[in-house]
């Protein structure tokens, strides 16, 4: 649907007295007395798309489980959906980093995406005819119906996160909290996770995501934010490829190359720190 | 000898008869649990914890309380010990349950060897002894491998997305903490019934064998479990009518039988056979 090279997705225009779906205050966190995060203040909108963006160690997925209640902040204060953290866990469903997955374990893809529905039914019930119908819908959205006999570790990548997607919308939530959903897919898996969230948003779902390609952060979502420890910046989408920004977010080797779409060079930071006209990494390009 | 009379002949022995249920109880319980064992790779620390009932075990026998008390007390204490430094550790997890497990063991050899008379009940646990089971202590294995089932089968759903992916699992509100604490007094418990019939040291096989074969054979957590208890259940009946007829250790008999159908399943199984010539089927790149 959204032509991949449309400026700004329409979207982008929110209701500013929108309802706040995550207030994030102040908070510090972290493991074993070790600071993932530091005094990070940040506000989400209900219905809208984030995107979480830092180099690896920024602290994306510790800020993901402070907001589902899995981490307890040390310092500070978040709201979410109108209470504290893990008060409304059914609302909540979050979606794993594909590496965090045993892919060797037996289950096929129907099992999976019925366990987002284990929130709703509750300890000794069993999945019913309902179960199933959200079950077998979530997996049209994301087109993946045809797979749900087979074990999940005979699927590509891409199903792999299609599936775990069908798991979240499963769980028919009011906010989807995904780490890396579209890391490691193809071109046309991205666009169709991006759609089908995008579609979630619309429908007044807040989607907040980490994510390392910043074309797919400036083109497909509303809101980005910054981290680097510490809260670097939040804003609209397309404040991804402001230069100065991405240089504070990811330590002064970002370049975005001016033309259409932008290009986004990050440096090697270890062997060019003057000039970024040697070897790049070449973190993404717009399509 | 006619086959009927080679099967029921046995039968005709008191202790054969409850030797074999003790075992075909055991080889169910340890099946099921083993499910879990081997999927959340919890091998070593089930090790650990039948090692950990030995001093309880020394210490029952000499301040002269029932034996299953002190094994059980050590046995919990011991796993719930392991969950805690498993989530607040500085170590590496198995060192330490390294230090855990043999220090455990050590102080239950040291106290051992302060008792100076014969002490063959002690003895029999390390090796285990299935045909000299008493009626009391078989109701007791009865009532306990019940509870353990009992408790595995109503909160089956949530164990499963608790095993397969903790961080979802806690997000959409299950308390998995809570779960694996509860996993692991489980495990505990377990361990204690069966050690009598298969001793300290070869717990871990029937925690580990049956489910280990079964992963080899299907991709389904249901089945697995199922495939894992039959093959228990079937070693248990084989492997004490050889050690009646035999004359052999009966422990040791159920877990080399296992052990034959894990080489069986290694050498022929659809999956991962040897033999086996089909390709794996990996899906192709989603569209």
């Amino acid at each position: 649907m959204t032509s991949a090279t449309s400026a700004l997705p329409s979207a982008r225009v929110l209701d500013p007295a929108g309802t706040i779906a995550v207030t994030v205050e102040a908070v510090t966190a972290g493991y074993d007395h070790r600071a993932a995060l530091t005094d990070v203040s940040l506000t989400v909108r209900e219905g809208s798309l984030l995107a979480v963006i830092g180099p690896n160690g920024a602290g994306k997925s510790t800020l993901l489980k402070l907001i589902a209640g899995i981490l307890k902040p040390w310092t500070g204060r978040l709201t979410v959906l109108g209470g504290p953290p893990g008060s409304s866990a059914g609302r909540i469903a979050y979606l794993p980093q594909a590496e965090a997955v045993d892919w060797e374990f037996p289950v096929t893809v129907a099992e999976v995406v019925m366990m987002g529905r284990y929130g709703k039914l509750g300890f000794l019930r069993e999945p019913r005819r309902h179960d199933r119908e959200v079950v077998g819908q979530a997996l049209d959205k994301v087109g993946m119906r045809e797979a749900v006999g087979r074990q999940i570790g005979a699927l590509s990548g891409g199903q792999r996160r299609r599936v775990f997607l069908a798991r979240a919308i499963a769980a028919e939530p009011d906010l989807y909290l995904l780490d890396e959903p579209v890391t490691g897919v193809d071109a046309t898996t991205q666009e169709d996770l991006m759609d089908v969230l995008e579609g979630e948003a619309r429908a007044g779902k807040t989607v907040i995501a980490t994510t390392h390609d910043l074309i797919c952060a400036a083109q497909r979502f509303h809101q980005a934010a910054f981290i680097n420890g510490r809260l670097v910046a939040q804003g609209p989408a397309n404040l991804v490829l402001d230069q100065q920004l991405l240089a504070e977010t990811y330590g002064g080797h970002v370049l975005v190359l001016p033309g259409d779409g932008g290009r986004v060079v990050i440096d090697d930071a270890h062997h060019h720190d003057q000039a970024p006209s040697g070897e790049h990494h070449y973190h993404d390009e717009s399509r | 000898m006619d086959p009927v009379s080679f099967v029921t002949d046995p039968l005709g022995y008191g202790f054969m008869q409850r030797g074999l249920i003790a075992s075909v109880i055991v080889g169910i319980v340890c099946a099921v649990m083993g499910t879990f064992v081997v999927l959340k790779g919890l091998a070593f620390i089930g090790d650990a914890v039948s090692h950990a009932t030995f001093p309880g075990l020394v210490i029952a026998y000499i301040v002269g309380a029932p034996l299953y008390l002190g094994g059980a007390i050590a046995a919990v204490a011991t796993a719930l010990a392991i969950g805690l430094v498993s989530r607040r550790g500085r170590l590496r997890f198995d060192t330490s349950v390294g230090v855990l497990f043999a220090g455990t063991f050590a102080f239950g050899v040291l106290l051992f060897s302060t008792i100076k008379n014969y002490v063959a009940d002690l003895l029999a646990y390390l090796l285990g002894n299935v045909l000299g089971i008493s009626t009391s202590d078989l109701i007791q294995l009865a009532i306990l491998g019940t509870i353990v089932l009992a408790v595995v089968l109503v909160i089956r759903k949530e164990l499963l997305f608790a095993t397969f992916d903790p961080l979802g699992a806690a997000a959409s509100g299950l308390p998995v903490a809570f779960l694996e604490y509860l996993l692991l007094a489980l495990l505990g418990v377990t361990i204690v019934v069966s050690i009598q019939a298969v001793g300290i040291i070869m717990v871990v096989a029937m925690l580990v064998t049956p489910s280990a074969t079964a992963q080899l054979l299907v991709v389904r957590f249901g089945r697995m479990m199922l495939i894992a208890v039959a093959i228990a259940g079937v070693s248990a009946v084989t492997g004490l009518y050889l050690s009646f007829y035999l004359n052999l250790a009966s422990g040791a008999s159920i877990v080399l039988i296992e052990t034959i159908f894990f080489g069986l399943a290694l050498v022929l199984g659809p999956r991962t056979g040897l033999l086996s010539r089909a390709p794996r089927i990996i899906g192709q790149g989603a569209s």
